[in-house]
């Protein structure tokens, strides 16, 4: 179990977590959601004891990560950026880790052998490659048999095959009972993984929900139609209290209209249909829909901004990852 | 990767006892130092520089005696354990200064300090365990480095200025080589934590060591005298020569005490600082 309650940290003059408080459940796979910057890395070294929070506390198991004494066999994290002295092995990296908590030897062959590294341990870590990278960082986080786990970016670099072993290894250790606390800048990949979403965007808390209800709650359903009568049916469309949000040629995005409604109105007319498709939104455009929506409640309201795309939305997020 | 996770199982919410953490942290240290090829390196370097250039010195001077001027010769004669010790170890020292400050700004410049970090989230504990660890370790290569080197140095000034190991101040002066070291060592990590970054802490470290020395004695009169006699290496040297220099402001122990001290206040502000500063 991992609580945040109202936590905070600046750097300079940007903040990057802003009075942030959540709950993290043992037993499911929770995706820590938010685009780049957002501050997902943060928010964990905060949770992790790395940096202080300027505001609030962050708890596992009811205590601050400071105040346990053997925390990795409480508490397996994995760190974005790469944790490990480069001209060492990967088994000495584990064993240094190990000592330091009373873990036994064969505990550290275990994990190597568990992240498929026994062919490269005893090789300096400075020749893996980024993938190799997230494998020993995530047998450290595994070393201590720990019942919370704190991923950030786990699946970044890994080939595909590795990102199928890591979501089926994250769901497995939910099932076991234990609190896994995934960060992830890619929406699709939280989609089959996460069981619970908590999403932030600019360091606030945009939704904490269901991976179901994230998308049902914050993205319109919408209907592709395509007819020759495009024209004649986007009207029938708008009168009867639907929107069109596209129309090219012979094809039409509806919004706020079931597709049953639509086949009804162009039947009533002698309409000619050719598709008509519901469209579920994927995760993906939910998110950008959520975070969209932040920006433009957030400190950039100018006028030239209203009509902006989605695209454009991005850009003030990116900028600051840039400058951080 | 078939292999089972294991059991969850709830840890002790006290933990063990201090004394088996202690014992942890000084093998994990211990570890992380004999495992980076550095540590390899640059004690080779301080094994094979320190006799080396103690039996160049004192052999040049040896062979140059007859055309020395005699005040010169009446200083060597008078305490032959600092030409000895004094020119290798002058060389020798940089490899300790270079390691020490490799030791803890080396997991900054990696990223190795968060594991570190996450493994002992009170963080202080984890810089002592190190110094503790990493002093001893210099130590004993110190002493390892100065009885030879002192047993060499004694042979070929023998007929010129001889010196025994049972002579007064000797013994102490050659185990104190070895302690100089050692602290010479926390004194390059303490600064090596403070900056956190190799490059700017090797040349802060350099900088105290050989460029302060040889700046101070421009400094005019008094002043310029007892600043040079108080800065860290120069005060630390002390305690490898047989007895106080005529006319030194202090004795080789207290001259090892302003040292101990140095390093002391270092180590005391970077772990206040390790505790405080985000990782």
């Amino acid at each position: 179990m991992i609580e945040a309650r109202d936590l905070s940290k600046r750097y300079g003059d940007k903040l990057a977590v802003d009075h942030l408080s959540f709950t993290v459940a043992p037993g499911t796979v929770t995706g820590f959601l938010g685009p780049n910057g957002a501050g997902k890395s943060t928010t964990m070294r905060l949770l992790l004891g790395l940096d202080r929070p300027d505001t609030g506390t962050a708890m596992i198991d009811g205590r601050a990560y400071r105040d346990l004494p053997e925390p990795l066999r409480v508490v397996g994290a994995l760190l974005e950026a790469r944790a490990v002295h480069s001209g060492r092995s990967a088994y000495n990296h584990l064993l240094i880790l190990a000592q330091t908590q009373g873990i036994p030897r064969r505990r550290v062959d275990e994990v190597i052998d568990l992240v498929g590294l026994t062919s490269v341990a005893r090789k300096r870590v400075g020749g893996f490659s980024l993938g190799m990278g997230q494998r020993l960082g995530l047998a450290g986080a595994l070393l201590g048999n720990p019942h919370v786990l704190v991923l950030d970016e786990p699946v970044n670099g890994l080939d595909p095959e590795a990102i199928l072993w890591m979501r089926n290894l994250l769901k497995r250790l939910a099932s076991e009972g234990r609190t896994v606390f995934v960060s992830s800048h890619l929406m699709n990949e939280m989609a089959v993984t996460a069981d619970h979403l908590i999403v932030i965007g600019r360091g606030k808390l945009m939704a904490s929900c269901t991976t179901q209800e994230f998308i049902e709650r914050s993205s319109r359903k919408s209907v592709l139609v395509k007819s020759p009568d495009a024209a004649r049916l986007a009207e029938l469309i708008t009168a009867d209290g639907g929107e069109v949000v596209t129309a090219e040629g012979d094809e039409l995005t509806v919004h706020e209209l079931p597709a049953a409604r639509i086949g009804h109105l162009a039947a009533r007319d002698g309409l000619e249909l050719h598709e008509l498709v519901p469209q579920s939104a994927s995760l993906e455009e939910a998110f950008i829909e959520l975070t969209r929506g932040s920006l433009e409640y957030g400190d950039h309201t100018g006028p030239a901004d209203q009509g902006s795309s989605g695209d454009t939305d991005e850009g003030p997020a990116l900028r600051e990852e840039g400058a951080a | 990767m078939t292999t089972a996770i294991g059991p969850t199982e709830v840890p002790s919410q006290t933990g063990p006892h201090a004394s088996v953490r202690a014992r942890r942290l000084l093998l994990s240290e211990w570890t992380k130092l004999r495992s980076v090829r550095s540590t390899v390196w640059s004690l080779l370097l301080l094994v094979i520089i320190t006799p080396g250039f103690t039996v160049l010195l004192t052999a040049l001077n040896a062979s140059q005696w007859s055309k020395t001027d005699p005040a010169r010769r009446a200083t060597i004669v008078a305490d032959p354990v600092s030409l000895i010790l004094g020119g290798g170890f002058a060389f020798g020292q940089l490899s300790i200064c270079v390691l020490g400050v490799l030791v803890m700004a080396g997991e900054y410049s990696t990223g190795a300090i968060r594991a570190s970090l996450l493994a002992v989230p009170k963080r202080t504990p984890m810089l002592f365990a190190k110094c503790a660890v990493f002093g001893l370790l210099v130590f004993v290569f110190g002493e390892l480095v100065a009885f030879p080197s002192f047993f060499l140095g004694a042979a070929i000034l023998h007929s010129k200025a001889p010196v025994a190991l049972g002579d007064p101040g000797v013994l102490r002066a050659v185990i104190g080589a070895g302690l100089y070291l050692a602290v010479l060592g926390l004194f390059a990590l303490a600064i090596g934590a403070l900056v956190r970054h190799t490059a700017g802490a090797i040349t802060g470290v350099v900088a105290f060591v050989l460029v302060l020395a040889p700046l101070t004695q421009l400094l005019p009169g008094n002043l310029g005298k007892h600043v040079h006699a108080y800065l860290p290496s120069e005060a630390g040297q002390l305690i490898a020569t047989a007895h106080k220099e005529a006319g030194g402001l202090l004795s080789p122990w207290q001259g090892f005490g302003v040292f101990c001290l140095w390093t002391a206040v270092l180590l005391a502000a970077a772990a206040w600082l390790l505790d405080r500063r985000d990782a």
